[in-house]
């Protein structure tokens, strides 16, 4: 074989190697779809469970899901993102910050059932929210701001220095160029990391396992202080804890799931390519 | 020894260094009022330092270290106390390469203001009008004031950073190689409204040539590897330089 011949087959098992990526997607996607698009229906959708979850819809689950999304991006936008700006704007390399980057590190790594034990440990328990909405949005938002910081911070970062250095020679103090010039500039980076690091909030079982998800509560929650079901655990309960539940049933939460998913991901797509067109540096 | 005008700076015995590394060697020169002093030399020798060290630029920079004084009419620029954002507006900047703001032409003129709290909208009207026409820049953009300042050419861009200094009525304009960027066209006009500003204005300016150097000197300064070498009125030290490491420089032995 000669060498464009070597390179080729190369380039051939490289292709094929991305295309094992894909193609478990495609699949999971597919399946869910097929299989679980037959239980999707008005009722589905907006109504209680009934019948031991059997019957009925999962509106519950889908609020709680989405109420403690709303909690954990109340909770992990202001501080990450303030911890980003103090990291990017102001910290200088001292073993302070250098501890702090750490940690951050360290958090991204731990496994989300340990956040969950900490969660009752602190929130539930020590703290006594109780099981309940804002025990289950903490835990959450903990677990989510290592990726809200990385990606603010490196989204502060890639706004070009020469901006900071400009404001401040037409007489601006830090907090002014921040404010006028860095965070516009970083915002869509900003957002589109906040939405992937909701992102993995929103589907996470073991983090609400213990702080916030009930098995079975056919209605609404009536206050922060209260228990909710949610769509990740839902399904899990429906999945392995609830004897003859129906395929479709089991395949439509999961739709419902991932839609919820896929859109919040859409929407970060949209916003980072809107920005990235209309950007002037 | 020729006089000079009434010293607008003074930079008295200036030792400046980063990272241990010392980039000005005790400098000492006054910058005189309402002329162009300029300073020039070779890459390295401290001309960029010393002009970020007359508006504090340089606080933003992490690891140095300064000795000496610079006064601005009389004042200690470095003591403690006093409020470095309003001193940069006292002391202008424009730099090597035109870096508009995000925004358009308007939003750029107006931020240093706007930053200083000028809400009022007749004032900001009138300062963009008058900044825009010292920069030599009015006529050319007049109509396209809410333009993204980006969309400006290369020459109109590092006028426009001109105009966004004078726009804060600065008493001190220094300039990094405003040209170095621009085509000859572009350069004429930038060194023609110098020649107009300095009615007004102390400025001081690194050129990006010596030719340039020549052309818009009152008083010029040369400076080699963190040392004055020599300081002088007028254009007398491109005919007649006085110490042989200018000459050398000047007649293209280095550098």
């Amino acid at each position: 074989m000669n060498r464009y011949a070597v390179q080729k087959v190369g380039f051939a098992l490289l292709a094929l190697a991305a295309l094992v990526v894909v193609v478990p997607i495609l699949v999971v996607i597919g399946s869910i779809l097929v299989r679980g698009i037959g239980a999707i229906s008005v009722e589905f959708l907006t109504a209680m469970p009934r019948d031991g979850m059997k019957a009925g819809g999962i509106f519950p689950a889908i609020v709680g899901t989405v109420l403690l999304t709303l909690g954990t991006a109340l909770a992990a936008i202001p501080v990450g993102v303030g911890g980003a700006i103090y990291l990017s704007e102001y910290a200088r390399d001292t073993w302070l910050t250098r501890a702090i980057r750490l940690a951050i590190i360290n958090l991204a790594g731990i496994p989300s059932v340990v956040y969950g034990l900490f969660g009752l440990g602190l929130f539930v328990i020590f703290l006594r929210f109780g099981t309940s909405i804002l025990a289950g949005s903490m835990t959450l938002a903990i677990m989510t701001l290592p990726v809200v910081i990385s990606a603010a911070e490196e989204a502060l970062r890639a706004v070009p220095t020469e901006f900071r250095t400009v404001s401040a020679s037409l007489g601006g103090t830090r907090w002014q160029g921040v404010r006028c010039i860095v965070l516009p500039q970083a915002l869509p980076g900003i957002i589109t990391g906040v939405l992937l690091g909701l992102l993995r909030a929103l589907g996470e079982t073991a983090p609400i396992l213990f702080t916030v998800a009930a098995f079975y509560l056919p209605r609404l929650p009536r206050s922060p202080f209260d228990q909710t079901m949610a769509l990740p655990y839902h399904l899990y309960v429906i999945s392995t804890q609830v004897p003859g539940m129906p395929l479709q049933t089991q395949h439509g939460t999961a739709l419902v799931l991932l839609a919820l998913a896929l859109s919040m991901n859409v929407v970060a797509t949209m916003i980072r390519s809107y920005y990235r067109r209309r950007r002037e540096w | 020894m020729v006089t000079l005008g009434r010293p607008k700076v003074c930079i008295e015995d200036v030792s400046y260094a980063y990272d241990g590394k010392l980039a000005l060697r005790g400098v000492s020169f006054d910058l005189p009022e309402k002329a162009i002093t300029v300073l020039f030399g070779p890459a390295g020798g401290g001309k960029t330092t010393l002009l970020r060290l007359i508006n504090r630029l340089n606080d933003l920079v992490e690891g140095t270290e300064l000795s000496g004084r610079i006064l601005l009419d009389g004042e200690d620029l470095y003591a403690p106390g006093v409020d470095v954002a309003a001193l940069r507006r006292r002391v202008g900047m424009v730099f090597a390469l035109p870096l508009p703001l995000p925004g358009t032409v308007r939003d750029n003129i107006e931020y240093g203001l706007r930053l200083a709290g000028v809400r009022d909208r007749a004032r900001l009207d009138e300062s963009v009008f008058r900044s825009l026409t010292q920069a030599a820049l009015w006529d050319e953009v007049k109509d396209r004031l809410d333009d993204p300042a980006s969309s400006l050419s290369g020459g109109q861009q590092q006028r426009l950073c001109i105009a966004r200094s004078l726009a804060l009525e600065p008493e001190v304009l220094l300039l990094d190689e405003p040209t170095s960027g621009l085509d000859p066209i572009s350069t004429a006009k930038v060194e023609a409204s110098l020649l107009e500003l300095k009615q007004d204005y102390t400025i001081v300016i690194v050129p990006h040539s010596v030719q340039q150097a020549a052309r818009l000197a009152d008083f010029t300064a040369f400076l080699l590897m963190g040392e004055l070498v020599e300081y002088r009125a007028g254009k007398e030290i491109f005919t007649k330089p006085h110490d042989p490491r200018t000459e050398d420089y000047i007649t293209g032995r280095f550098g």
